[in-house]
């Protein structure tokens, strides 16, 4: 049984009852390792567990030190293209916002990196607006070939495939596949995804499985916060885990908890996810799942990060750019708008435009090198390699 | 002066062997590495440069003074026999000893060895003429079945690595002490020095640890710790520690006046 078939039939309402009605005592006895992994999980996320967020917060800074020690893992994102078939109202590369779009091309691909590389990272998450036409499935995997002898990691953050696709990805040299439901929430979903193939929520529901029995070894999932009620979206995405970590368990997974950000467009987050909440988030996903991996990314501030990584965190982007091109202005040739499938010619007034949009505004513009740094005065070392395509691969690609 | 532990005809002083994951830098790692007074050192492969170029992002082995040190890679994150075996041949390439501590757990969770696979890969790669130190449960079955097919020592764990928890597979480890013909080599779970001292005192040849190190507030003092626990369990164990018993002995006994006294 798929995760979308098991989904409906969840123990929604008792796991709803358990985030209002803990009790101190039992928010203890759960810290103590009483009962099965979803009850602990909501049980932390209750007010109870707030009142009691710095004992939380110490337990799942050891159980983290002890599960992950004090090695911090950096990423950075390369965007491929921003172009994008699906109309999402949170998103700034929705297909009807009048946004400068380019694909780089496999050359300017290689650029940007190599760009990547000069500062230190060795994993790479390639993401990509979902365009059957601008960025179809054989462009990706010539990426991914392209770059498979110089980035030891390459991740990937694409339109949802099928499984014979994503074996194609995987041939090529990717081991990490990244795909947020975004929200779980069935109305909501069907509110802000209005056009395209994102649409349909059991399909995206069951990538990961499909990208599990097609030999990704690490599955990223996560929800946006900021179109659903926190808790509710917090203990679908547990649910997800404690699925995924008992049908696909051979591979690593890893959750990202992002908040909406600033983005082409004009949306309006439903709800509001506060810091506090978000540590209480993170300690929630750290002691209900000691093994599981807390991506942190540069949507958040810097301050907030520093805070952050102590308390579960196992990988961070930095240096983050969302735009195509922006680590080297690769692509500034090729700007763009996209009306309707079409490609327009940008006016003459418009041609000094140096990069195409962003996908949102980041809010840690520290470089990985001052990122390094902090981690260092932390105490974290700073692990920029921790897994090697020849792992799985046993020649160069043809 | 304890008798050295010999593996695959190499002789070491230390018994104490020292992982190099999840230190808050690689400067930390190589005071503990110097603390611990160890003299095999493994280094997890994934993180190391593989090519013959130097990475300053990915230069773990520059802080490994190879001299002092042998350089166990490991070959954690493989999760078959053949990606095992790749990455050992690709060591080699690399420039490291042809040695390879054989870990294959492809339940990222639990990180438990995978005792099909990591038979398998033993096999191959001692045919190709690895010392092969293979992680295992603590199975006494598959520990004799690795050393008949030339496993260089067998590597039980004490309990799922990182977990601190000690020797929690206490019966089967005694069983594979009474019987190995190669090093036993207790791997993964050692949290505290008395964890290595029962460990040695029990007959093991050597600990493997890292986590208790790594996570520690000073990682080079527990080094040291680790290090002494290490000598006093295997003096222990080489002297033979006085047996155990529920009752007590009185110094006194009832039945002396039976021994002849003299007349």
């Amino acid at each position: 049984m798929s995760f979308s078939t098991a989904f409906d039939r969840l123990p929604w309402e008792s796991w709803q009852d358990l985030t209002h009605t803990a009790t101190a005592a039992s928010v203890r006895a759960s810290l103590e390792g009483a009962g099965p992994p979803m009850t602990r999980f909501a049980r932390f996320l209750s007010p109870a567990a707030g009142e009691a967020l710095e004992g939380l917060c110490q337990a799942s800074h050891r159980l983290t030190l002890q599960r992950f020690g004090k090695a911090m893992r950096l990423f950075a994102p390369l965007y491929l293209s921003n172009e994008c078939v699906n109309n999402c109202k949170y998103c700034g590369f929705s297909r009807d916002n009048p946004i400068l779009r380019v694909t780089l091309t496999v050359e300017e691909v290689i650029r940007e990196a190599r760009a990547l590389k000069e500062r230190g990272f060795r994993h790479i998450l390639l993401v990509s607006g979902e365009h059957p036409r601008f960025a179809p499935n054989h462009y990706i995997a010539d990426c991914i070939a392209a770059l498979r002898d110089e980035i030891p990691g390459i991740a990937l953050e694409v339109g949802p495939m099928e499984e014979e696709e994503y074996r194609r990805m995987v041939e090529a040299g990717a081991e990490a596949l990244v795909v947020y439901q975004e929200t779980y929430d069935r109305s909501a979903y069907a509110i802000v995804h209005t056009a395209g193939p994102k649409k349909d929520f059991d399909w995206r529901l069951d990538t990961p499985e499909r990208a599990y029995a097609a030999g990704f070894r690490r599955l990223g999932i996560g929800a946006l916060h900021g179109l659903s009620d926190w808790r509710f979206e917090a203990t679908a995405l547990a649910a997800h885990v404690d699925y995924l970590q008992r049908h696909c368990w051979k591979s690593q997974l890893t959750v990202s908890l992002p908040r909406l950000r600033p983005h082409a467009g004009e949306f309006t987050p439903f709800t509001q996810l506060s810091d506090r909440e978000m540590v209480q988030l993170i300690a929630a996903f750290r002691l209900a799942f000691p093994d599981l991996g807390i991506v942190l990314s540069t949507r958040e501030p810097a301050g907030l990060r520093e805070g952050l990584i102590p308390l579960g965190i196992t990988h961070l982007s930095a240096g983050s750019h969302t735009e195509p091109g922006g680590y080297t202005g690769a692509g500034s040739g090729n700007l763009h708008r996209t009306k309707r499938g079409r490609i327009e010619a940008l006016s003459e007034a418009e041609a000094g435009h140096q990069s195409a949009t962003g996908q949102f505004e980041i809010a840690d513009d520290r470089s990985p090198e001052e990122m390094a740094l902090v981690l260092r005065r932390l105490g974290y070392e700073a692990v920029w390699k921790d897994w090697d395509c020849a792992l799985a691969h046993p020649s160069p690609p043809p | 002066m304890s008798a050295p532990l010999v593996i695959a005809g190499r002789s070491f002083a230390s018994r104490l062997l020292v992982g190099t994951g999840k230190f808050a830098s690689n400067a930390i790692m190589r005071d503990a590495l110097e603390a611990s007074g160890t003299e095999i050192v493994t280094v997890a492969l994934r993180r190391a440069s593989l090519s013959t170029r130097p990475d300053a992002f990915a230069d773990i082995l520059d802080f490994i003074d190879q001299d002092r040190y042998l350089i166990l890679p490991n070959t954690s994150g493989a999760m078959n026999a053949g990606e095992a075996v790749r990455l050992a041949r690709l060591a080699v390439t690399a420039g490291l000893p042809p040695w390879v501590k054989l870990e294959i757990h492809p339940d990222p969770a639990y990180l438990l060895p995978d005792p099909i696979e990591t038979f398998r890969a033993t096999e191959e790669l001692v045919k190709e003429g690895f010392t092969v130190l293979p992680y295992i449960n603590a199975d006494p079955v598959l520990a004799k079945r690795l050393q008949d097919v030339g496993a260089a020592t067998v590597m039980p764990l004490g309990s799922p690595i990182g977990s601190n928890r000690g020797i929690e597979t206490r019966a089967q480890i005694e069983i594979i002490l009474r019987q190995a013909t190669v090093p036993v080599v207790i791997d993964a779970g050692l949290g505290a020095p008395s964890h290595a001292a029962a460990a040695m005192e029990m007959g093991a040849d050597a600990v493997l640890v890292n986590t208790a190190l790594a996570v520690n507030g000073d990682p080079a003092a527990m080094a040291r710790a680790f290090r002494l626990a290490v000598e006093a369990g295997r003096s222990a164990h080489e002297i033979g520690l006085a047996p155990t018993g529920t009752l007590a002995s009185p110094t006194s006994p009832l039945t002396a006046f039976l021994s002849p006294g003299p007349s």
